[in-house]
This record gives C-alpha cells, structure tokens and sequence, in this order.
C-alpha cells in the first residue's frame, strides 16, 4: 500500500463515505473491544478500513491510551529539535556560534578555487575615485612618514629584513579593475595596482608551504590570510589606485588588495608581514577577534 | 484479565478514536528545525542588511528602510553573522531532508502547486477570508495549502542561491552571472525574506483556527479524526 499513487489513496480516501463507515463502526468497536480484553495486543490496525492517510499509512482505530503512547514515542522522536535549543542557553551560545562559525571558515577554504579569477570589470564599469569610500577603523590618517617608511619582513623567509617600496615597485606591476566588498554589504568597483603576492613572496624568500601571512599596520590594525589567498593571482599588494600612489586615506603607502576577500581583510598602510604556521588566538585579525569570521572570502 | 471483558457492560466500551499517519517523522523534524532556523535567518539577516540597509551605492549612501534594533538577532553586525553563517547549514539542511524526502517517497504530488490548482485558490480564498462556502475536500490538501507551501520551498530555494551568491560571489560566479550580478542577488535575497515574513503570520493564523489537534499532528505525526473521513 505505500506505494500507491496519491492520487488513488486520495480517491480511496474521498471514497470513504459516511454510509462505509457508519456500516463498519459497530464491527470497529466490537474489535477493539475484544483486543482491550486481552491487553498489550498488537497496534489495531483495522484492516477492514479503507484508504490510508496522507503519508502512505493506513488509517488506524486505536485505543485513547495506545494514542497517549504513539505520542510519547512520536514526541521523542523529535528529541534532535531540541537539541537546538542549546543556542538558547547562554554558556552555551557562543562556543555554538564560534563553532558555527569555523566550520563555515573551514567550508569556505575548502570551496576556495586557486585558480579561480573574481570578475574583472572595464574602466566603464569602474566607479570614480571620489565615490570609492574611505573606510577606518580609528584614524583616517595614521600619519606614516612615507620617506623613512620601510616594510618589516619576518618570519619563515630566507631574506628577513626592511624593504623599501621601490624593491617592492621593482617587480612586475599587475594593474586590475575589481570589485571591492564590504562586509556591511555595499561593494564598489576600483582600479588597482600593485605587485602579486606570490612576486612578493618569492622576493622574500618565503617558505611556500607555510600557512599563514600575518600582517601588521600603522593604525594598529592587523590582518591574518591564508597563504592560499596570498598566492591567488589576483592578490596584490597594491600601492596605487586610480594610476595615483595610494593616498593616506587609502593606505599609503601599501596595502592589500585581495578580490577573493572581504574588505576588512584588506589591510591598510602595512607595517610588518610576518609568513608563520601558527595563527595567535588572539591576534587572528582586529576585526576577527571581535567575532568576524577569520576566513572573510569571497 | 480475561474477565475483564466479561464484567464489562456496554456503557463501558473502551473510548477509541481515529487516527490518521500525515506527517512523517522526516517532515516534522524539517518543520521544525526549519521554522527555527528561518526565524534565526530572518532575524540575524535584518541585523546585517541595517549595517548597509541600501540597494544603491555606498557614496551617496540612500537608505532603503530602517530597521528597529529590537526586530534583529545577533546584537551587531559580526554577531549577527555568526547566527547567520551558523543557522545557514540548519536552514539548508532541513529544506534538503525536507525535499529529498518528498522525492523519494513521491509525496511531492500531494503538495507541489500545479497549474491544476489555481482555480482551486480563489474559493478557498473566499471560504477562509470572506466567510464564503467550505469548498468540497478530495486531497490531502486544498489548492490554498498547496500554494503556500510550494511557495515556501520556493523561497527557500532563492534565498538559498542568492546567499550562495552574497557568501561566495567569486567561487559562485556562474550563479553570480545567472542572477544578474552581485546587486541583484542582494534584491532577491532580500525580496525572499520578504516572503517568508507574507508566509509565516498567515501560516500561523491557519493553524490558531484550525485549533489543537492540527497542529498536535506536525508534532505527533498523527491527527485524531482528520477532516477528509468527515
């Protein structure tokens, strides 16, 4: 019976008029009386009852007290709804976020394609200079002295030191039309240059298989990225924007330009980069370590 | 206890009631955990989307509609998105136990909104809102019920693709492109939210008028006297 097609249950069931049952009621109470008589009998599933329920099921009469059971059982079986009624616990509710959190992060690297380009737009498309807003966390100009200003490099690299722009300008220069998106949900298309991550990379000397760049800035800001991303071809380190070096409110003189990650990933007026395999736990990313997720892609 | 049936009169004879199987255990686990976690989504959503409450551009930024703190889950913007990242995986794994289930067992066909139907809606329309004649019942459920139900697989179908494309508009390029760009998931993502909140308080007076025993069934699995054997 439960593979019978709906519609003839439907019929089965429509069938079922008041003169049929009203015929078969006195034999139904005659059953269920006799099986009381023997108690714990088997479910009475009457079987002189046409049609069944909507699920497939035949329509059953049954004692009150074998409906009280059915329920109980059925009511636990729903026992795993509950289980999200954890969130509603306050001890409980972060460590379920921040676990939430992560395995979204962890989905979303997994999902992450090396080779996969973000959309690159036309100068048509891209938006004027003066409507690509300036976005800080604290100051709009941490007031870097762009004449001594040197990049700190550390870490798992062979050639740790200062590094000056113009060794950074040295390398080949990638200029991109993408879309910049902010976390609050407006997104704006700019004009970027810069040189690769992975030319970078590879001027420092760094260790190809480490995980992780951490980054520091002038503002205080700090920024972690996993070295997928660092080595994405669309990854810059970008020191111009518009054909112009980067402005004070923009990051002077270098920043991040990541079309794969979201805008606060994208750090501003860089201090230090460090390559490591151990990420601090409280030192993931300014924002990160208020809640944002760590892995913030696109 | 065999002369328990002897000493029994007839006045006595044990009460027994019928019952009817109409939501199994797959659908009422996806109900619930559904209806949780689209309230979880549409709470958390609200508290993101007034972090930027705009379709338009950020400079000059015009807002859409403001949307009151108290309405929101989440507190800020981050804990919003921690609910809204976590209840995703809830969200869209109910929607799938839910359909595949439907799939698998051909229920769909009592449920799925056909053309068929449409000319079902407006009597049960008239009947449940403008105190209009009961129309005849022969399915499981009325055209009305179909189309609310359909449509909230619907909406749950685009506001699962359009989040794709807000979460991941690089790796989902292609379903980026198929709607319409980045801005247009947004509206559309929205615009399913929208739907929910049409759905949910109609749904909601449905099952206050049609009383206990209705909605004991979505928890139960089994309705006492279900309507079609009157």
């Amino acid at each position: 019976m439960p593979d019978d097609n709906p519609a003839e249950i439907q019929q089965r069931a429509s069938d079922d008029t008041p003169e049929n049952r009203e015929a078969e009621a006195p034999q139904e109470a005659r059953e269920s009386q006799s099986q009381e008589a023997a108690p714990q009998g088997p479910e009475e599933v009457v079987a002189g009852m046409p049609g069944t329920g909507p699920a497939g099921e035949p329509i059953r009469v049954i004692s009150l007290a074998e409906r009280k059971r059915i329920n109980r059982r059925e009511m636990l079986k729903l026992a795993p709804v509950l289980a999200v009624g954890a969130f509603a616990v306050t001890k409980f509710r972060q460590p379920l976020l921040d676990e939430g959190l992560a395995f979204s992060d962890w989905a979303s690297g997994k999902l992450f394609g090396r080779h996969r380009l973000a959309r690159t737009f036309s100068n048509r498309d891209v938006a004027p200079f003066q409507r690509f807003p300036y976005n800080f966390y604290d100051v709009a100009d941490p007031g870097v002295d762009l004449e001594a200003w040197t990049l700190t490099v550390q870490g798992l690299v062979q050639r740790p030191g200062e590094y000056k722009l113009e060794q950074i300008q040295a390398l080949p220069k990638v200029v991109q039309n993408t879309r910049h998106v902010c976390v609050e949900g407006w997104d704006v298309i700019g004009n970027f240059g810069g040189t690769r991550g992975s030319d970078f990379l590879r001027l420092i000397g760094a260790d190809a298989s480490a995980r992780f760049l951490e980054v520091e800035c002038a503002d205080e800001y700090y920024e972690s990225i996993d070295m997928a991303t660092v080595l994405h071809p669309q990854t810059l380190f970008c020191y111009e924007m518009y054909g112009q070096p980067l402005d004070r409110g923009h990051g002077a003189p270098l920043r991040l330009q990541m079309p794969t990650k979201l805008g606060y990933k994208q750090a501003k007026y860089l201090n230090t980069v460090r390559v490591t395999n151990v990420l601090r736990a409280d030192k993931r990313g300014y924002w990160e370590d208020q809640g944002y997720s760590w892995y913030g892609g696109l | 206890m065999a002369t328990t049936a002897a000493v029994m009169k007839p006045t006595e004879v044990p009460a027994t009631v019928t019952v009817s199987y109409e939501h199994p255990w797959a659908v009422r686990i996806a109900h619930w955990l559904g209806a949780v976690a689209v309230f979880v989504m549409i709470g958390s959503g609200l508290r993101i989307f007034r972090a930027f409450p705009s379709f338009g551009p950020k400079i000059p930024q015009q807002d859409f509609v403001h949307i009151p703190g108290q309405f929101t889950i989440g507190g800020w913007l981050g804990g919003a998105l921690q609910w809204h990242f976590t209840f995703m995986w809830i969200f869209v794994g109910s929607g799938l136990m839910y359909l595949i289930y439907q799939l698998a067992t051909g229920h769909w066909r009592q449920v799925l909104f056909t053309p068929r139907d449409i000319k079902g809606v407006w009597p049960m329309v008239r009947h449940y809102f403008l105190f209009g004649p009961k129309p005849a019942v022969d399915m499981a459920y009325n055209p009305l019920q179909k189309l609310a139900y359909t449509s909230t697989v619907f909406l749950g179908v685009v506001s699962t693709l359009t989040g794709m494309v807000l979460y991941k508009p690089v790796q989902f390029w292609w379903l980026t492109w198929l709607m319409g760009g980045f801005h247009y998931a947004r509206i559309w993502h929205f615009a399913a939210m929208c739907g929910f909140v049409a759905f949910i308080p109609g749904h909601l007076i449905m099952v206050a008028l049609h009383g206990w025993n209705n909605f004991y069934s979505m928890i139960t699995g089994w309705k006492r006297d279900p309507e079609y054997l009157d």
